[in-house]
């Protein structure tokens, strides 16, 4: 699905990743944790080729429509600029595809993407007016619309509630369970353990740990990027994890 | 064809007759009409060919190319307030039509001014391109084109205080308020081809600003080149609003009001808003183009003038309900 190797990127002469090497097959949600400022957010755009990088991305080697056609990417910033209606903005997903939004493929991927997010009651509604909530709903199902084996979310549940927060990692892990291969960059360790089948751990541009959530929550590790330690409480909907 | 785009060209259409139909002239509608399909003797075959045709072509051109300039730069910069003479590419030419007024080269030969727009819009491109770079966002190119806006206004404005006598002072003053009077054939033929190859380049963007919508790195990551939408933007508005200030001077508003009084009638897609606000620009154009001619029949009053007494209350009307909670 995706293979990265030795990608490094430098901006303003100070090394901001260095040396990554990362393979994301099918069937596997990824969880890209880190500090603020580790290089989560800039790993995705390397990959995508969407800034510049050196070493190897085998999604930015390919010609930018069979790329779209390949991975989703949803930013960091939520950005909607114009009063468009929920399913213009679910349509704009297909404009990878040769209709561009027009075909009758294209409206039955934009009509799956809407029924799977739930958003069936809101297709004419302004999607600038919606809640925040709603507003990320409607994004994942544009990015869901572009019908792509691969998805980049970068923070996607940030400044969701704690239903939304849950309801957008099942979805994810979902994706994932349809042999989808899924990388979200998440802050909540505790969702990102439960649902993520890998997690990737980043520390000033390099990947300090990448494997089974339990192996790379180590206190050790958690210390050394974010000098925390977790504490770990066995519930019986499995195991929560709260840093502390 | 939706609705709202059926009632645009009929509106455009009846417009552009009703625009070939006013004049000093005083006949009706039906020999004028016959005179310009059938030609014939006498002045009036003239009358409408070379006048009257002229002045309802540019009506249509320079208003749909500022309309639809309008609409790219809005939804390439996605700002509502951005608008055509923000590259700059506009102040360059109406300051390479100034000097040509100014130097007495317009008297001199008919086709000067226009020439002359033409090459100060061309320079005008050139420092943009050199100023805002193959790469670099949005903001590097409001900022390449604000310098380039104020130099030409320095240019004007140098010009316009070392003019040698009140009267050429007096032309510049009236050229730069925007006229459509006075056109000939030859303006349309000067104008158009550009005009047209900016409007096709413009339209090769309608996915890009569609995608754009969701920001620039999303719109990258659905296939959209970045560098080439901006090269084709940054052409295609520069080929249109560069002619249209040649031939019919400095007109405002158009391309800042129509995206927005059409933008709600689109469903806001900036892919859709580029045709409705071409028709509209046009429709409004000519217009503004009649009413000079109806108001003030024996006065010569100026179209970017009446443009913008009517631009600007829409303008506060828009702020009005922006601030009373919907959004633009």
């Amino acid at each position: 699905m995706l293979r990265l190797e030795n990608l490094s990127v430098i901006r303003r002469n100070r090394p901001v990743l260095k040396g990554i090497d990362l393979t994301v097959g099918a069937s596997e949600f990824i969880g890209l944790i880190g500090p603020n400022g580790a290089g989560k957010s800039t790993l995705m755009e390397a990959a995508l080729g969407l800034i510049p990088a050196t070493g190897q991305s085998s999604l930015a080697q390919l010609p930018a429509a069979a790329r779209a056609r390949h991975a989703a990417y949803l930013p960091q910033a939520k950005e909607i600029a114009w009063p468009v209606s929920v399913r213009d903005l679910v349509s704009l997903g297909r404009l990878a595809w040769p209709g561009g939004g027009g075909t009758s493929a294209d409206r039955q991927a934009i009509d799956r993407a809407i029924t799977r997010m739930g958003l069936q009651d809101f297709t004419h509604r302004t999607a600038q007016r919606l809640s925040g909530g709603e507003q990320a709903r409607a994004l994942i199902a544009r990015a869901l619309a572009q019908d792509t084996p691969l998805l980049l979310a970068d923070e996607p549940i940030a400044g969701l509630d704690p239903a939304q927060q849950l309801a957008t990692m099942r979805l994810f892990a979902e994706l994932a369970r349809e042999r989808r291969g899924v990388v979200a960059s998440i802050h909540d360790l505790g969702l990102a353990a439960r649902f993520c089948t890998r997690l990737v751990l980043l520390a000033q541009g390099r990947i300090i740990a990448d494997g089974p959530p339990d192996e790379v929550l180590r206190d050790d590790l958690m210390t050394r990027a974010f000098g925390i330690t977790l504490c770990r409480v066995q519930t019986p909907d499995g195991l929560a994890i709260l840093p502390v | 064809m939706t609705p709202l785009f059926r009632l645009l060209v009929a509106l455009v259409l009846a417009l552009f007759v009703t625009s070939l139909l006013i004049g000093p002239a005083g006949v009706g509608a039906l020999a004028s009409l016959k005179a310009l399909v059938l030609g014939g003797d006498g002045p009036l075959p003239i009358v409408m060919r070379q006048i009257r045709l002229p002045r309802a072509l540019l009506g249509v051109a320079v208003g749909a190319g500022l309309g639809l300039t309008g609409a790219a730069m809005q939804g390439y910069l996605r700002n509502p307030l951005a608008e055509p003479g923000l590259i700059g590419v506009s102040g360059m030419a109406a300051l390479g039509a100034v000097i040509a007024i100014q130097t007495g080269a317009s008297l001199a030969f008919a086709l000067a001014l226009p020439a002359a727009a033409l090459a100060g819009a061309a320079i005008g491109i050139g420092l943009l391109v050199a100023l805002a770079g193959p790469r670099g966002g949005s903001v590097t190119l409001i900022l390449a084109g604000v310098a380039i806006s104020a130099m030409a206004g320095a240019g004007t404005a140098l010009v316009l205080n070392l003019s040698p006598n009140p009267y050429a002072a007096n032309e510049i003053i009236f050229w730069l308020m925007g006229s459509l009077a006075d056109r000939s054939l030859v303006h349309v033929a000067l104008a158009l081809p550009p005009m047209a190859l900016g409007a096709a380049l413009i339209a090769t963007t309608a996915r890009g600003l569609d995608a754009l919508t969701l920001g620039e790195a999303a719109a990258q990551a659905l296939g959209i080149d970045a560098t080439t939408l901006r090269w084709r933007l940054i052409a295609g508005v520069a080929l249109i609003v560069g002619p249209a200030t040649a031939v019919a001077g400095a007109i405002g508003f158009v391309g800042l009001v129509v995206p927005h009084l059409l933008r709600p009638w689109v469903g806001a897609r900036p892919s859709r808003l580029l045709p409705a606000s071409a028709l509209g620009g046009a429709a409004l154009l000519l217009a503004a183009d009649i009413a000079v001619r109806v108001i003030t029949p024996e006065r010569d009053l100026k179209l970017g003038v009446l443009t913008a007494i009517v631009g600007a209350p829409l303008f506060l009307h828009l702020i009005w309900k922006t601030r009373s909670g919907g959004r633009i």
